[in-house]
């Protein structure tokens, strides 16, 4: 048995540490993994532990970010606790076994300390490589800070784990900004944070010797549309209630409340800007000032991004007249991803809504409160025209010309 | 260690097949077959398998079918073995942690793949696995061919063979690169145990999965999987042209203990001329033009210098 290790009620953690210190808390059984900047320390933390007693799983340092899925991959199969963290290009290197863990419906656990893609190489955050999973059936949970870093870890197990949904889940932070600032983080002790997750629960394991089981089969045009049906229907019917259940026990147990859409400012919101990561934090700040000042704007935050939570966005935007989408990854010859998402989302809302898009941060460039005052004045003008009086996508803060693109 | 199977005869051989069904989509003659059945037959113990994506794997677990009466999982081309690496590091764990289902159990964990999936693709995969000590068996099934793709050189494809991505034509013969020498370099990883295999020698082949069952560490298995549609020959020849490729020395069987103490365990009383091998398959049929004898020449010494070089490392046990 693991040592347990006594926590302050509030620890001053960065991102890292908090996921690092939840999946210590749940007791992974397994985890493979890759070093790879700035999602590094979740695992170095975890060797860590290891080496003092504080988990008694069993740790793979492999040879690539493909192996390390492959051998989460395996692990889980065979029907334990597993996961693991990446960034940027090992994510990327991941991509082919992520469609195949969610394809075996294994509940494995990835940390995705977000951070650009190459070339140019750059090791600082923005959300490139989260877009290159979206469409690989795992749920995926967005922290804007360490405290939520912390705290999602334990609703992704809860949801994934989950006999009704047994998908895999990625927790998304925000690279340095988020992975390596420093915050106080509310704790829970062992014990709570176990129970909160509860024992594993094998299903199909491959270690039951007495009922041998088969996993990863060829589907030809006969079955794989069935089962990927099967997957895009549990994600979209199951698994946001379980998120919302799990964020519900969450909230009972810490009093620490989450949503599947955080809104911030939304009462009689004219306009509002819809992001993630640390730019939710950012923009809170902005709204509020731009409150005090009597303007009606808000904040939208992507807590859950996938399932994407169609109702519960339309409803948050309900009576907005002009919608900033901000974007943290290279475009790329189209809008950005949230802008498309939110353009699919809102054509069958029934009111007619100004989408304006702005790409910001690629790289780590910041995104400071003088551009979102800037991108509210112009949402404020949107909305009183009733039109876009700026170009539909914009791009924040490169030097140079001003990018935009009617 | 659990009690291992005693060798069975031919017959019993040929007649269980407690864990691997005949019933599976592989050509008629497949060598993959037969060798997967003489490796799980050599033991009794419960096992772990994966397949790596090939022929093998796409042709006995077509949904809603199943092929293995064992549990099995299949991943991607390049990483059955680490998947069984994953499967073997959760074993280890849940035994530490008291939570296996059956504590006194021991299965063993297996690894299947084609050449492509271990010679090339999986290379990085295999080569990590056994840099790491993972308790596991993997077994090459080496047809020399990417069959499963329509039959594409890989880095097992010997010289002179046609392939579709090595055509012979009218100005080439073929694949113009020798065979990856995959044992020395998984020796050389410092393995308890690799060794070369043949269906065909099925009592060989058994000492020896026995022999890798037995071990703690990584294990690797090259068997010659002699392929009747990319290597061209009638269904029926399968295991004449194995015998054929042991006693040319085309594929010298022996074994590699600790990465250094090296075993010829097959020697052909009469050792028969490389041609006979080859001309004995449609892949090397435009060797036999008069353009093409200085391959076949290269051949012969090639062999020859093998088999020497073999027996030198057999006599100064390195
Ligand atoms: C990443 C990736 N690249 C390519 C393929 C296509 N592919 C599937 S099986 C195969 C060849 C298999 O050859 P081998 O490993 O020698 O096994 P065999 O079919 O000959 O038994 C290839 C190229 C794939 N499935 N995945
Ligand atoms: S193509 Fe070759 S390896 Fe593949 S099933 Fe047929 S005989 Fe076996």
């Amino acid at each position: 048995m693991a040592d347990k290790m006594e926590l302050r009620d509030v620890e001053v953690w960065d991102g890292n540490m908090a996921a690092s210190q939840a999946l210590r808390q749940v007791q992974i059984d397994v985890v493979a993994a890759y070093p790879i900047t700035p999602s590094t320390p979740i695992v170095e933390n975890y060797g860590n532990y290891l080496a003092n007693g504080y988990v008694d799983g069993e740790f793979i340092m492999v040879e690539s970010e493909h192996a390390a899925m492959s051998g989460c991959i395996g692990a889980s199969a065979a029907g334990g606790r597993v996961a693991t963290a990446t960034s940027s290009q090992g994510f990327a290197l991941m991509v082919e076994t992520l469609y195949q863990a969610s394809g075996m419906r294994l509940p494995i656990i990835l940390n995705v300390v977000n951070r650009a893609l190459a070339a140019p190489l750059n090791v600082n955050g923005d959300h490139s490589d989260m877009y290159l999973g979206r469409d690989s059936g795992w749920i995926q949970l967005d922290a804007y800070n360490p405290q939520q870093a912390y705290d999602l870890n334990f609703i992704a197990f809860r949801v994934a784990e989950d006999h009704e949904v047994r998908l895999p889940c990625m927790v998304h932070q925000d690279g340095f900004l988020t992975s390596h600032t420093a915050q106080g983080v509310k704790t829970l002790d062992d014990d709570t944070a176990y129970n909160f997750v509860g024992d594993f629960k094998p299903m199909n394991d491959m270690l039951d010797l007495d009922h041998p089981v088969t996993h990863g089969v060829q589907t030809e045009e006969d079955w794989h549309f069935e089962h990927k049906a099967r997957q895009h229907n549990d994600l979209m019917t199951k698994v946001l209630p379980k998120i919302q259940a799990a964020f519900n026990a969450f909230e009972k147990l810490t009093g620490r409340k989450y949503n599947i859409v955080e809104t911030y400012n939304m009462e009689e919101a004219e306009v509002a800007v819809v992001c993630m990561g640390t730019s939710v934090e950012t923009a809170i700040e902005v709204s509020n000032e731009l409150r005090a000042e009597g303007k009606k704007v808000g904040v939208i935050g992507i807590r859950v991004l996938r399932p994407w939570p169609f109702e519960q966005i339309v409803e948050a935007l309900k009576g907005v007249k002009a919608i900033g989408a901000l974007d943290r990854s290279s475009p790329n010859g189209t809008f950005g991803m949230l802008y498309n998402e939110l353009a699919g989302t809102l054509i069958n809302c029934g009111e007619a809504k100004v989408l304006t898009n702005y790409v910001y941060g690629l790289g780590g460039r910041d995104l400071t409160k003088v551009h979102l005052r800037e991108i509210y004045a112009e949402l404020l003008a949107n909305a009183e025209a009733g039109k876009p009086t700026t170009p539909m996508q914009q791009l924040i803060g490169v030097r140079g010309p001003k990018i935009s693109f009617h | 260690m659990s009690e291992m199977k005693k060798i069975k005869n031919l017959k019993e051989f040929s007649t269980s097949a407690d864990r691997f069904e005949g019933a599976n989509l592989l050509c008629p003659g497949c060598a993959h077959s037969i060798i997967v059945r003489e490796v799980l037959n050599a033991t009794n113990d419960d096992l772990i398998l994966s397949a790596s994506t090939g022929c093998l794997e796409v042709c006995t677990a077509v949904y809603p079918y199943t092929s293995w009466d064992a549990s099995w999982i299949h991943i991607g081309f390049e990483n059955g073995s680490t998947a069984v690496a994953g499967a073997e590091a959760m074993y280890k764990a849940l035994k530490r942690k008291g939570r296996l289902k059956q504590p006194d159990r021991e299965p063993k964990f297996v690894s299947f793949a084609g050449d492509g999936a271990s010679y090339d693709i999986g290379f990085q995969w295999i080569s990590g696995c056994f840099e790491r000590g993972h308790n596991i068996m993997h077994v090459v099934l080496d047809n020399e061919v990417y069959a499963n793709t329509g039959g594409q050189r890989s880095s097992s494809t010997p010289i002179g063979g046609s392939t579709t991505t090595s055509p012979a034509g009218r100005v080439s013969y073929g694949e113009k690169q020798h065979k990856k020498d995959m044992l020395s370099i998984m020796a050389a990883h410092g393995a308890p145990y690799v060794a070369q295999v043949a269906p065909n020698k099925w009592k060989d082949m058994v000492k020896k999965i026995q022999h890798g069952f037995s071990v703690e560490g990584p294990v690797f298995i090259n068997a010659m999987s002699a392929c009747t549609t990319e290597w061209k020959f009638l269904p029926e020849d399968t295991i004449a042209i194995s015998d054929l490729a042991t006693d040319s020395l085309v594929f010298p069987l022996y074994e590699i203990i600790d990465g250094r103490k090296l075993n010829i365990t097959y020697r052909p009383k009469n050792v028969i001329p490389v041609k006979d091998y080859l001309g004995a398959q449609g892949r090397f049929k435009h060797l036999f033009k008069p353009e093409n004898k200085h391959v076949l020449d290269e051949w012969q010494a090639r062999v020859d210098r093998d088999w020497e070089y073999l027996q030198r490392r057999e006599e100064a046990g390195v």
